[in-house]
C-alpha cells in the first residue's frame, strides 16, 4: 500500500518537472513556516520610529515599514499564520464535504434534494461577500475567518463528493462487497471513500492558494487579524497608504508573498490533477 | 431569444425563487447571529436605563418569536424596506440606490475590458496550440488567479501614478475642480457624456482606468482559461474537420463555427466570473476609495452597523441570482440544444 503510494506520487512528480518544482517550494513554505520565527532576523514586533518607511538595504532587506519594524521579519514570521488559517479551513471543508457529500450521494432521495437546494442557496451569494458577512456574524476573530473560509468552499467540496460517490455506488466492486454481506456503513467508509480520495485531495491542494488569498483579502479589509500581529493581509493594508507616496515597499513584500504562495499551490494542485485525470489537462 | 422554448424560460425563472427564498432566509438568519443586540446599541445614551431599552425592544420587534420576525423583516423587504443605517442616518435602500451606480460603472467597465481582452487571446491560442502566445497565454492563466485586486491595484497604482504619473490621483472618481454634471444615470461617464461635458468626462475615464484594470486583471485569467479550452475542444470535433475539407478559410472557421459553439462555456464561465467580481469589488473599492456599495458596506461592518450589511449582501445576492437566470437564458438562445433538456 505503502509501496504503490510512493511510485504513485513519484509518477505524479516526475511526469511534469513544474510540478516538481511547486512540490519542492511548497516544502520551503512549509519550513519556512515552521521555522520563520527562528530565522527572522529582527522581532517582528519591535517598533523603531527613527528608522521609519525605509527603503530596502543591506541592514533590512525588505525595508521597514511606518512603525520601523523590518519587513522581511514580518513575512517570514507570517507564513506560519496565512498557512494555518488557510490549510485549516480547506482541511474542515474537506472532512464535512467528503462526509456531507458522501452520505447524500449514497443515499440518494430526499436528503440528496435538500443538501442540494442547501448548496444552491450558499453558492446564490457572491463566496466573498458571504464570507464578510459570516465573519461579521460570528464575531470579529481569527477562528472565524478559518470558519467563513471553510463554509463558502463547502459547497465544492459536498457537490465534488456527491457526484464522485453516486458515479460509484452501484459499481461492481460496490456490489460485490454488498454481496458479501457488507453494510451501508462499511460500504461508504472501506469502499467508496478510499476511492474518492485521490480526486477529493487534488481539490484541496486547488483550493489552497484561493484559500489564502480569501483569508488574507479578509485580513486586508480589517476582519479577523488584529494589527499588530504579522499576517500579510494586514501587513498589505497597512502599506497601502503608502503605495500612492511612493513607499512601494511596505505593501509589495507582504503581497509578492501571497502571490507566491498562491501560484506555488496552484502549481502544485495543476500537476497533481493532470497526474490522476489527464482528460482535464488544459 | 424567440427560440427558445417559453416554458424553458418560466421553468428557469421559477427555479430560480427558492434560492432567492433561501438567500433572503440565510441573510435573515446571519443578522440574528450578528453579537451585538441593536436595542442595547441604539440605546447606549446615559438616559437609556433597562426599561428604555425594553421598550426599544419591543418597538424594534426583538422580543417576538424568531418566526415572527423573519416575517415581519420579509414584509418589509417587500415593501422595500431595508432597514435604517446608524452611520449615515439614512434609509439603507437609499444609500444604496444612490451607491450602486458607482458599483456598476466599475464592474460593468472592468468585465468589458476583461472579456475584450481575453476572448480574442484565447481564441488566437487555441488557433496555433504550442506557439508562444500559447505559452503567454497559459502563463497569464495560471499567474492571473494568485493575483489579489488588493495587491494588483497597489502594484498599479504605484506604476501608473507615482511612476510614472500618467494616471490622476487614484482616490476620486471625478476632478473636483471641474463643475460635475446633473445626476441621470449615475454612471459618471455616462452623465458628463450626456451632458456635453467633454473635460469632466475625460477626467472620470481616466480616473475609471486604474481600478477597472485592477478588476480587469483579476477576471482575465479564468475568461482567456476557459476560451482556450472550449475553443481547444471544439476545433477537434467533425463538423470543424468537415468545414476544413470544403475548403472553408480559417477565419471562417474560427470565428463563425468554431467560436459559436465553443460560447455555452465561455458564457457560463463570464456569469461567474462576473460574480467574482461582486465580491471583489469590496477589495478594489477599498483600495481606491471608490465611492460603491462595497465601501459602503464596509465602513458599516467597522462600525458594527449591520443594516447595511444585511442591505448589501442581499443587493449583491439577488443581482448575482438574477446573473446566473440570465446566463443560463443566454446559454439557450446561443445553444438550442440547452434548452430543450
Amino acid at each position: 500500500m505503502i509501496r504503490a503510494g510512493q511510485r504513485h506520487a513519484r509518477l505524479a512528480l516526475g511526469a511534469n518537472p513544474v510540478t516538481l518544482v511547486a512540490a519542492v517550494l511548497v516544502l520551503a513554505l512549509l519550513l519556512v513556516a515552521a521555522f520563520g520565527p527562528v530565522l527572522a532576523p529582527y522581532d517582528p514586533l519591535r517598533t523603531d520610529v527613527l528608522h521609519r518607511l525605509r527603503p530596502p538595504s543591506a541592514a533590512h532587506w525588505f525595508g521597514t515599514d511606518h512603525l520601523g519594524r523590518d519587513i522581511f521579519s514580518r513575512v517570514l514570521v507570517a507564513t506560519r499564520l496565512d498557512l494555518v488559517i488557510a490549510l485549516s479551513a480547506v482541511l474542515l471543508s474537506f472532512a464535512a464535504g467528503c462526509a456531507v457529500g458522501a452520505v447524500v450521494g449514497y443515499s440518494g432521495g430526499l436528503p440528496d434534494r435538500l443538501v442540494g437546494r442547501l448548496v444552491d442557496v450558499l453558492m446564490a451569494f457572491p463566496l466573498f461577500v458571504l464570507a464578510m458577512a459570516l465573519v461579521a456574524a460570528l464575531g470579529n476573530e481569527v477562528r472565524n475567518i478559518v470558519y467563513a473560509t471553510a463554509i463558502i468552499n463547502l459547497p465544492f467540496y459536498i457537490r465534488l463528493a456527491r457526484a464522485e460517490i453516486n458515479r460509484r455506488r452501484s459499481a461492481g466492486y460496490v456490489q460485490s462487497a454488498r454481496l458479501a454481506g457488507a453494510g451501508h456503513a462499511a460500504i461508504l467508509v472501506r469502499v467508496l471513500l478510499p476511492n474518492i480520495m485521490p480526486v477529493m485531495v487534488v481539490q484541496m491542494s486547488l483550493n489552497m492558494g484561493w484559500a489564502i488569498l480569501n483569508a488574507a483579502g479578509l485580513s486586508f479589509i480589517g476582519l479577523g487579524v488584529r494589527p499588530p500581529t504579522a499576517e500579510w493581509g494586514i501587513m498589505v493594508a497597512q502599506g497601502a497608504p503608502y503605495a500612492a507616496t511612493g513607499q512601494w515597499w511596505v505593501a509589495l513584500f507582504p503581497g509578492l508573498a501571497l502571490v507566491v504562495t498562491a501560484f506555488t499551490f496552484n502549481l502544485l494542485g495543476d500537476g497533481l490533477r493532470d497526474a490522476i485525470d489527464p482528460r482535464r489537462r488544459t | 431569444m424567440g427560440r427558445i422554448g417559453a416554458r424553458y424560460v418560466v421553468n428557469r425563472m421559477l427555479a430560480a425563487l427558492p434560492v432567492l427564498a433561501g438567500v433572503v432566509v440565510l441573510t435573515f438568519v446571519l443578522v440574528r447571529l450578528l453579537p451585538a443586540d441593536p436595542a442595547a446599541f441604539f440605546a447606549s445614551g446615559p438616559a437609556m436605563g433597562p426599561e428604555e431599552i425594553e421598550a426599544l425592544r419591543r418597538q424594534l420587534g426583538l422580543d417576538r418569536t424568531i418566526p415572527e420576525q423573519l416575517a415581519i423583516y420579509v414584509r418589509g423587504l417587500l415593501a422595500g424596506e431595508l432597514g435604517r443605517s446608524l452611520v449615515t442616518g439614512q434609509p439603507v435602500a437609499a444609500d444604496l440606490a444612490a451607491r450602486l451606480p458607482a458599483s456598476l460603472e466599475l464592474t460593468v467597465a472592468a468585465f468589458a475590458l476583461a472579456v475584450a481582452v481575453a476572448v480574442p487571446l484565447g481564441v488566437l491560442a487555441a488557433a496555433r496550440p504550442g506557439s508562444l502566445l500559447d505559452h503567454l497565454v497559459r502563463l497569464i492563466a495560471a499567474a492571473g488567479v494568485a493575483m489579489p485586486p488588493f495587491v494588483t491595484g497597489l502594484v498599479l497604482i504605484h506604476l501608473f501614478y507615482v511612476l510614472a504619473g500618467w494616471a490622476p490621483d487614484p482616490t476620486s472618481r471625478s476632478d473636483p475642480y471641474l463643475p460635475s454634471s446633473p445626476p441621470v444615470t449615475g454612471f459618471l461617464t455616462i452623465d458628463t457624456a450626456l451632458d456635453g461635458n467633454w473635460g469632466q468626462f475625460r477626467a472620470v475615464c481616466g480616473r475609471l482606468v486604474l481600478p477597472a484594470g485592477t478588476m480587469a486583471l483579476f477576471a482575465l485569467a479564468p475568461l482567456v482559461r476557459m476560451t482556450r479550452a472550449a475553443m481547444l475542444d471544439v476545433l477537434t470535433a467533425d463538423f470543424v474537420r468537415t468545414a476544413r475539407a470544403l475548403g472553408l478559410s480559417r477565419a471562417r472557421i474560427l470565428l463563425v463555427y468554431a467560436l459559436r459553439n465553443a460560447l455555452v462555456p465561455v458564457v457560463t464561465t463570464a456569469g461567474m466570473v462576473l460574480s467574482y467580481m461582486l465580491g471583489a469589488n469590496v477589495l478594489v473599492e477599498k483600495v481606491f476609495a471608490w465611492p460603491g456599495i462595497g465601501s459602503y458596506a464596509l465602513d458599516a461592518l467597522v462600525a458594527s452597523d449591520y443594516a447595511p450589511v444585511q442591505g448589501f449582501v442581499l443587493t449583491v445576492a439577488a443581482i448575482f441570482v438574477a446573473l446566473n437566470l440570465g446566463v443560463d437564458l443566454l446559454c439557450a438562445a446561443a445553444d438550442p440544444r440547452v434548452g430543450l433538456e
